[in-house]
């Protein structure tokens, strides 16, 4: 089974190890994350002031590219799905930026030639944006997982962590219980590990902040980090890139500042995933990773 | 807080502005401040989410456009989440940004062309266009 895919700009540079870990699953439970042919950034930030017909119009240029190839997308990072399920929203619900929006893809495909065919009917919402995890449940079927799964997860203390944009604001992303989310949950007990529930599993990381002041953001990922740690966890998971540099990479920035910090690995979901369906950990690639979760996963014989 | 009110000065152009920026009816919050209570960055700020609103229903344009506040914002959207009369917090933060940044009140937050090394070569491009876009693009 192919599904169309946009893996967005950190995917296709600073995350590859998370782009590789996703298709390796992805290929190992029978779908094939095929990639949009044309793509560009979408944005990274939906725009919150009303009058930006402009700001949509990068994520709607990525979803009419895809709804030339099928009526799904699937996208990894939850910045990417953020825009992309947003400015899809816009377009289905808000007649004059559709028309605008789509009168600014006819300029563009004119310019661009080679893009031509791109744009034989307007784009008006008709591809569905869906996150890989809700592919991994809607799709290929969390009991699929499970049937496909080589190794236990058993006894492996596993926080998800959430952070915003999956989730909110919850009319337009339609994701999941922004308070008491459940998907990560669910998606671990499938591979078996001891789910651990934290209360910070849906505060922000400090996100974008972290280019203004990174006292800031560092503030508010200590907080998350120390509330899994609280409830023993032995690592955490997520699907954003963004979350994962506050988390794990200023873990070095805290140790300095914090009297007996202890650190906590955090990866990506995909990456555990693979460990559970026994795909070679040169194909997860955890050597970006600042805390390495290889002590903790050798320490339960899972690498 | 002393303000002096007068029942022109309530209700304003740039109120009407924020309102319309936003999509965001002012009047509707009564300040339980649960906003407040639930933002992550609210110990960096010089007004607190509910201050905001409460002088803006007071027309306080300038005050709020002069806040650290507005470029503190996340836009983690959690004081969205949590607002029982579904005020946008972090719309309105937008709106008041984009003021400024269109108006060119005030320097913006970020400098683009003075980010470390580090976030030019190690974060992840997201963070780094989401903060040029949210900072500096009104």
């Amino acid at each position: 089974m192919k599904i169309p895919y946009y893996p967005g700009c950190t995917l296709h540079e600073r995350a590859l190890d998370f782009d590789m870990a996703s298709r390796e699953c992805a290929n190992a439970l029978g779908v094939e994350l095929e990639e949009l042919p044309v793509w560009t950034c979408c944005g990274a930030v939906f725009p919150l002031t009303t009058d930006s017909v402009m700001d949509i119009l990068a994520g709607v240029r990525n979803l009419a590219y895809a709804s030339r190839m099928g009526d799904k997308v699937v996208t990894l990072c939850s910045f990417c799905y953020n825009v992309l399920k947003r400015s899809n929203k816009v377009i289905r619900e808000d007649e004059e930026k559709r028309e605008k929006a789509n009168l600014f893809l006819k300029a563009d495909t004119d310019e661009r030639a080679e893009m031509e065919s791109y744009l034989e009917q307007d784009y008006v919402g008709q591809v569905e944006v869906l996150h890989y995890i809700e592919m991994l449940r809607d799709v290929v079927g969390f009991d699929k997982v499970a049937k496909s799964l080589k190794t236990s997860l058993k006894g492996l203390r596993v926080a998800p962590y959430y952070g915003c944009m999956l989730l909110r604001p919850k009319k337009e992303m339609e994701f999941d219980d922004p308070e008491r989310p459940t998907i990560f949950e669910d998606f671990l007990e499938t591979l078996g590990c001891d789910v651990v529930d934290f209360p910070m599993k849906a505060e922000c990381c400090g996100g974008f902040q972290i280019v203004r002041d990174e006292e800031t953001a560092i503030a508010c990922s200590q907080t998350v980090l120390s509330s899994a740690i609280k409830r023993d966890a032995d690592l955490i998971i997520t699907t954003c890139p963004l979350c994962l540099y506050n988390l794990d990479r200023k873990q070095k920035e805290m140790a300095k500042r914090v009297k007996g910090f202890t650190k906590i690995p955090v990866i990506y979901f995909t990456q555990l995933l693979g460990i559970a369906l026994g795909i070679d950990e040169e194909h997860l690639d955890f050597s970006d990773n600042y805390v390495d979760p290889r002590p903790v996963l050798a320490g339960k014989k899972l690498v | 807080m002393r303000l002096r009110l007068s029942t022109d000065s309530i209700r304003n152009a740039s109120i009407e502005r924020v309102e319309d920026l936003s999509g965001q009816a002012l009047s509707s919050c009564y300040q339980c401040g649960r906003c407040s209570a639930g933002c992550p960055v609210v110990d960096e700020m010089d007004l607190i989410p509910n201050e905001v609103i409460r002088l803006l229903q007071f027309g306080q344009i300038k005050k709020v456009l002069r806040s650290k506040t507005i470029w503190i914002c996340a836009s983690c959207m959690q004081c969205s989440a949590r607002c029982p009369k579904g005020v946008e917090f972090s719309s309105i933060c937008d709106a008041l940004r984009a003021m400024v940044l269109r108006m060119r009140l005030a320097t913006p937050a970020v400098d683009a062309g003075n980010l470390s090394r580090v976030m030019v070569s190690k974060a992840p491009q997201m963070g780094v266009v989401s903060a040029l876009r949210k900072l500096l693009n009104g």
